[in-house]
């Protein structure tokens, strides 16, 4: 933290450094188990039988139970169903649309690409929630209200900016060796997108897509505005899992908890691809 | 596409250029990118244009007979409607607030986490772990279980401290719903931070020691400036994210009490669901779309100058 000097003894130093590890370390931990600690005891209360969660001082030894879990889990089913077709569509669409837009933004650029990139980007910045009304009315006579292809739709073009803009800084990073060497073996632009560039630039698009599940996944402002059972995701199962009075705690823990877990655990196992990916978008 | 490529002459290289060639190639370059763009200018333009539309219309949908005409009087309104500057200003500021202090933690815990310590990838795991949580669960998390008056754990953690019992969210409405925020985008700005510092040359930082200086000038010097543009960028996307909260407000105070910590997407929300007002909301709307391309007007100017540091780098 303060400036050390580099020109001291030898031994001190090490001694010096080996104590500012462990110190950076406990001071680390402390900071670690802070910022866990409300996901820590979400999971714990999700475990507690109802009549445990509401004690003063709180409870830290009970005998744990799964009676929220099996509560929360029988009126689930039809929310995680849109859920997940809501979220693996949009995905799915976005990197349809995304990966011939990057490339068109960086492979073989057209002139403004510049100006392309900015607009996309300045999409993300008009505020969805401005035109929340006019959505409402439009998908009405659209017939398109209270459905999961509105909410594919949507989450599509809210992941899409940012998802062109990760695959192009990706696509960046092919080495322009390969794609001249395909060039002159007579590949055409496909077969350059399918066997040169796809390849290489695959991890880029596992977090990218990633990041296009987290945001979609936890979607609440359209859905709740938009849908109302036919489409309802897990952000509203889980408004709906509190109930105006009595007990709760345990049993909206419990929600909580199945509600955030996916993506809990994809972006642990990932967490390399997603520092990756926002490095990688961020500048390139 | 290949069938074309097979029959037709090789393009001759850059030397020459045909008119044709030239046309085919014009083509060749815009078609991949014409159905995203074609997507996201249906989808994310066509709303506020209609946006445009209702808010020179009285639309009420619990009144029948539909939008008809009225001026500019869904304009007036939003201007000399104190909950509207109300909800605008609170809306400013808590981006604001959220964004500095996240990007400050972030800038923090991404230095702590690039030194060597024992468990470091279990400490990166737990402090990633919040912008994972769904934003409506940490809402609903906090709320109760964390920060309920009578059973919530903020206050037996803070008991040691003469933390009594208090009821956050009706005291402290607007830092409570503001601590959310910070506690799920910190580690957002951790993972760019986190990359920017990966990607800084350690032979520069080996040089700088060399030469002696210290650890702090050696930050201030070469690593804040080497992180930039990923601090702009993590202040850029927060800002676009944060600037649309919804989920913490809506879920922890319900924008009270009374109008504490409704911000503009709360106040909208309402405007819809509560008051059927469609051509107000609309108004609403167009006048936050307008603020709102002024200040992107500067954040592109950001992005600009983030382009030029990639080019410069090239």
């Amino acid at each position: 933290m303060t400036a050390l000097p580099i020109r001291a003894g030898r031994r001190p130093g090490q001694l010096r450094e080996l104590t500012g590890r462990v110190g950076w370390g406990i001071v680390a931990w402390v900071v670690a188990i802070a910022f866990f600690l409300p996901v820590l005891w979400m999971v714990i209360t999700a475990f507690k039988p109802e009549s445990a969660a509401e004690t003063w001082p709180p409870k830290f030894v009970f005998s744990p139970t799964l009676a929220e879990f099996r509560l929360v889990f029988s009126g689930m089913g039809p929310y995680l169903t849109h859920s997940v077709i809501a979220t693996v569509g949009s995905t799915i669409l976005v990197l349809l649309l995304g990966i011939p837009a990057a490339y068109a933004l960086s492979v073989h650029p057209i002139k403004r690409w510049r100006d392309g990139l900015f607009f996309f980007i300045s999409t993300k910045m008009l505020p969805i929630v401005a035109a929340i009304g006019p959505l409402y009315v439009i998908a009405l006579h659209a017939h398109l209200l209270d459905t999961i292809w509105l909410l594919i739709i949507l989450y599509t073009a809210m992941n899409l900016p940012l998802a062109i803009w990760m695959i192009r800084s990706f696509m960046l990073e092919v080495p322009s060796e390969l794609l001249e060497a395909a060039r002159l073996d007579g590949a055409g632009r496909i077969r350059e997108i399918a066997s040169v560039i796809l390849p290489i630039v695959t991890p880029g698009l596992v977090s990218t897509a990633l990041i296009c599940v987290i945001f979609a996944w936890n979607e609440l402002f359209l859905a709740i505005n938009l849908t109302v059972t036919n489409a309802a995701t897990m952000p509203m199962f889980l408004i709906s899992s509190v109930p105006q009075e009595g007990l709760y705690l345990a049993h909206l823990s419990a929600a909580a908890t199945v509600a955030s877990v996916p993506v809990i655990l994809v972006g642990w196992i990932a967490q390399r691809s997603l520092v990756r990916g926002l490095a990688m978008g961020a500048i390139k | 596409m290949t069938v074309l490529e097979g029959v037709a002459a090789p393009p001759p290289k850059t030397e020459v250029r045909p008119r044709a060639v030239s046309g085919r190639d014009w083509w060749l370059r815009r078609i991949p990118l014409l159905p995203a763009l074609i997507y996201v200018v249906v989808v994310t333009q066509i709303p506020f244009v209609v946006t445009l539309w209702y808010s020179f219309q009285s639309y009420f949908w619990d009144v029948p007979g539909g939008a008809h005409f009225n001026g500019i009087s869904n304009y007036k309104t939003v201007f000399t409607n104190a909950a509207f500057r109300g909800s605008l200003l609170r809306s400013v500021f808590m981006t604001a607030i959220a964004v500095i202090v996240a990007m400050i933690l972030g800038i923090a815990l991404a230095v702590l986490l690039d030194r060597k310590f024992l468990g470091r990838s279990i400490v990166r795991t737990m402090i990633i772990t919040p912008f994972l949580v769904m934003p409506a669960a940490a809402a609903l998390v906090w709320a109760s279980p964390m920060l309920d008056p009578n059973f919530g754990l903020a206050n037996y953690l803070l008991a040691p401290f003469g933390v009594n019992h208090v009821a956050w969210l009706s005291t402290y409405p607007l830092a409570s719903v503001i601590v959310v925020m910070i506690w799920q985008w910190t580690p957002f700005m951790t993972l760019i931070v986190i990359a920017g510092l990966q990607s800084q040359p350690p032979d520069t930082l080996e040089a700088a020691k060399v030469d002696g200086a210290g650890a702090w000038a050696t930050f201030r010097e070469l690593t804040i400036p080497h992180l930039r543009p990923y601090i702009e960028l993590g202040i850029l996307l927060g800002s676009i994210y944060l600037v649309n909260a919804f989920d913490a407000v809506r879920l922890m105070t319900n924008g009270g009490p009374g109008t504490a910590t409704t911000n503009l997407p709360f106040y909208l929300y309402q405007q819809v669901n509560y008051a059927y007002d469609v051509g107000g909301a609309a108004a609403t709307g167009v006048v936050t779309v307008i603020l709102t391309i002024i200040v992107a007007t500067f954040a592109l100017r950001m992005f600009a100058r983030v382009f030029q540091f990639e080019e410069a780098a090239k």
